[in-house]
């Protein structure tokens, strides 16, 4: 199961490198160029209504979104939702650990947060619209809410169920309790902890585009929206692009946070998998 | 640790599994209660508006006239007929072409990339493309639900079909096994847990999307009621309709949990981990 | 003059399980002197693992108590540490192997400077001192057991507690080990409880030897090992007497087993 480290590892000949990089970026590019191509060829020649060809979407995309409307529109959204993001997280991992380590507290909220986790998020907008009005806060609020369960429940999941030897070598060496949570419990569960961050990740998106689109009237979701009530269909690809681009960086900077926080996690795996 | 039993007395560890059983209930019960209690005490306490939060018991006497009414069982029929042809229609597809992609490795690094930047777009930024498209139809909703749904079944087939033992593997082959024998008796068997928890994903996504597609798209059914009544100010309705939504949302969410857990029961032995 | 480190008296554990009452432990008396290598081995199921965390202080005996240096335990104490035998969930895999040496150290009131002292002697002692970067996941099972004893050798304690460590380790590593254990001994005078179910390696080992009884457990036999304290892997397994002794040993275990041993009134 476990490698040895004295195994000694002799470095690839400088040409097969070269090789492996040009092989991997072709693989990376192909297929979606190809389709681009297709497409473009496509589209060309007998253009769809409402599929234009990529390089009209790449044009309004720069014209459109690459200057002053970015700091109306794109910013604020982003700023709302990294606020939103940050808010679920932060709340869901203190509130699940709380609620994970003290056994009456969680059994007392289970069903109250199960039935809660199970309301499709964006059902809750028209609720919080009547409450709070469509502001900046209504919107970080309701992304908030909306985002937090994943995170929350996982986290409640990953704190309460420590490997018991573990445990008992903390217990064995006398680590304080803060000792304990910080230094056992905290990274043991912090595997579980990511995929619900995950999760909250892709809600919180969901959630930003959804209120933007229908009850806002400002910001990248009421653009996109804007355009299509108006056919001004290249634009609208271009916001769905942008929009899709904000999707792939959140999984990007997730990427890395992630690989980096559970670089050991990963590593157990790859030597399982040996 | 097996020792000696040195008496057959009436078990103190069987009482304190069925007192542990009895506690979790009541507090889970007094939970629940105690939120009842306390929404009831904030509407009548009238610390906020009746308009934005009607009564606990106003809410419930709303669902109860809702449940006797056809149109309503219509809508709900509407939604979770939607929700399930897009379930469907995602799951096909994402196992179909999960197990393709996964089993040929040269497919797998050609669409690394187009996989990796078409799934994190959000299935909803496509919502005013499929209006375009379907107009304000349930076909438009159902790209929809398909979209979102469909990629949670195909990455955990994806995943199911890479995890075959390397062991198990070279068992077969060493045995002589065709490929189509070993996609039967080997890939699809280690897959099943994973398609499992895929579809468990896949079903409470596609629910989401199907209420939101109503609320956004305006095709009928349970969203659309919820717009509706939320347009006119019937909060009472409102409420009534989000309690139901989650209700369908828990009873989805144990069922596909139940199936999971007898599909990976069996299977434990061979994968020896829980999915995410 | 040799010092009572360790007291165990009359200890007794009873759990209560699913299908009834379990007596872990019947009755269980025992002295350990500072400095000394004590082994304590047993049929399977005889209670070792009981025993030793009612002594370490994670588990609350039913009956009787233990005393570290004329101080009840009742929790773990600071002068002990221990070694378990799953090594593998034993060490923190966020950790490297400098991190999961260093951890039981930090509530200590140490300096840095004091702390990577140890940790460096430690990790020396064991013979892992080029490993210090890298995770536990990454060594075999033989070093990942290193980087536990390691990580007990820097906790400093007056008495170090091992569960059938190298149970789950192969025969030649285990050999390492227990020279390892032996030096341990010799060099720093730490003062061991061993437990093992493998017969040899308690004779090799141990100044004395323990041999539990079954279930309802207490001590068939306090056996004293009279070779020499320098021993080595070859020639000690080869003396006659070792042979006397682990056949003796082996003997006790059989009517352990079969449950014949008597026992006289403490």
């Amino acid at each position: 199961m476990t490698l040895y480290t004295s195994t000694v590892r002799t470095p690839a000949p400088k040409s097969r490198l070269w090789a492996k990089i040009g092989e991997n970026t072709l693989y990376a590019v192909a297929l979606p160029l190809v389709l681009l191509l297709v497409w473009g060829v496509a589209a060309t020649i007998s253009p769809a209504k409402f599929f234009p060809a990529p390089q009209m979407i790449a044009g309004a995309f720069s014209a459109t979104w690459i200057g002053p409307a970015f700091l109306d529109d794109v910013l604020p959204s982003l700023a709302r939702l990294a606020v939103a993001i940050v808010i679920a997280v932060v709340v869901g991992v203190v509130a699940g650990t709380l609620i994970g380590l003290t056994r009456w507290l969680r059994e007392l909220l289970e069903p109250l947060l199960e039935f809660f986790r199970a309301i499709p998020p964006p059902v809750l907008i028209p609720v919080f619209v009547a409450f709070l009005g469509v502001t900046d806060t209504m919107q970080i609020i309701v992304i908030a809410f909306g985002a937090i369960w994943p995170v929350l429940l996982n986290t409640i999941e990953g704190v309460r169920a420590t490997d018991s030897v573990m445990t008992e070598t903390a217990r064995s060496f006398s680590l304080t309790r803060s000792q304990r949570l910080f230094d056992l419990v905290l990274p043991a569960a912090s595997p579980r902890i990511m995929a619900g961050v995950r999760q909250t990740l892709s809600v919180a998106l969901i959630m930003m585009v959804i209120s933007e689109l229908f009850y806002s009237s400002s910001g990248l979701g009421y653009q996109i929206k804007f355009f299509q009530q108006n056919y001004l269909i290249a634009e609208m690809w271009s916001g769905i692009l942008l929009l899709g681009l904000i999707g792939v960086l959140l999984a990007v900077v997730f990427g890395f946070v992630e690989r980096r926080v559970l670089r050991w996690y990963h590593g157990i795996k790859e030597v399982e998998r040996a | 640790m097996t020792t000696a039993i040195t008496s057959a007395a009436p078990s103190g560890h069987r009482r304190r599994h069925r007192i542990g059983a009895l506690r979790r209930v009541l507090l889970g019960t007094l939970g629940v209660v105690g939120f009842l209690a306390a929404w009831q005490l904030l509407s009548t306490l009238r610390i906020l508006n009746p308009e934005q939060l009607p009564s606990a018991t106003d809410t419930f006497a709303q669902l109860s006239v809702l449940l006797r009414d056809l149109e309503f069982w219509r809508n709900i029929g509407r939604t979770m007929t939607a929700w399930a042809i897009g379930l469907a229609i995602a799951t096909l597809v994402g196992t179909a072409l999960g197990t393709l992609i996964g089993m040929v490795p040269v497919l797998r690094r050609a669409t690394h990339t187009l996989v990796e930047f078409l799934r994190p777009i959000p299935s909803v930024a496509l919502i005013p493309l499929a209006i375009l498209v379907y107009g304000l139809q349930m076909p438009a909703a159902l790209i929809i639900i398909v979209y979102a749904s469909f990629w949670q079944v195909f990455v955990q087939v994806l995943y199911g079909v890479a995890d075959v033992d390397t062991v198990a593997r070279d068992t077969a082959r060493s045995f002589g096994l065709t490929r189509t024998s070993q996609l039967r008796n080997l890939v699809l068997p280690t897959a099943l847990p994973y398609l499992m928890t895929g579809l468990r994903l896949a079903a409470a996504v596609a629910l989401i999307l199907a209420v939101t597609a109503e609320m956004t798209i305006g095709n009928p059914g349970l969203g659309r009621q919820l717009t509706v009544a939320s347009g006119i100010g019937n909060t009472t309705t409102v409420y009534a309709i989000v309690i139901v939504t989650g209700i369908l949302g828990l009873l989805i969410n144990i069922g596909f949990r139940m199936i999971e857990r007898r599909t990976l029961s069996w299977h434990q032995s061979v994968r020896g981990e829980e999915a995410s | 003059m040799p010092e009572t480190l360790l007291q165990v008296n009359s200890l007794n554990k009873v759990y209560e399980s699913a299908t009834g009452r379990v007596e872990a432990i019947g009755d269980i008396g025992f002295t350990m002197n500072r400095g000394e290598l004590v082994c304590i081995v047993g049929p399977s199921g005889c209670g070792k693992t009981t025993l030793l965390k009612c002594i370490a202080g994670l588990l609350r005996p039913t009956a009787g108590d233990v005393q570290l240096d004329g101080k009840r335990v009742t929790s773990p104490p600071e002068k002990m540490a221990l070694v378990f035998q799953e090594y593998g969930r034993s060490l923190y895999p966020w950790l490297t192997v400098r991190g999961n040496v260093e951890l039981p150290l930090k509530h200590k009131k140490l300096t840095r400077a004091e702390r990577t002292q140890l940790v460096d002697d430690a990790l020396l002692a064991v013979g892992l001192d080029h490993a210090g970067g890298s995770y536990p996941w990454q060594l075999s099972g033989g070093m990942q057991q290193r980087v536990a004893i390691a990580r007990a050798v820097a906790y400093q304690p007056e008495v170090l507690i091992m569960d059938e460590p190298f149970a789950a380790v192969d025969a030649q590593t285990r050999a390492d080990l227990e020279d390892l254990v032996r030096r341990l001994h010799s060099e720093r005078g730490m003062s061991i409880l061993f437990v093992t179910h493998d017969i040899d390696e308690s004779v090799y080992l141990g100044q004395r030897v323990i041999v539990l009884s079954k279930s309802p457990t207490w001590v068939q036999e306090d056996l004293t090992i009279d070779l020499a304290p320098e021993r080595d892997q070859i020639t000690t397994r080869a003396l006659p007497r070792f042979t006397e002794l682990r056949t003796h040993v082996y003997e006790q275990i059989q009517r352990a087993k079969r449950g014949e041993a008597v026992r006289t009134s403490a």
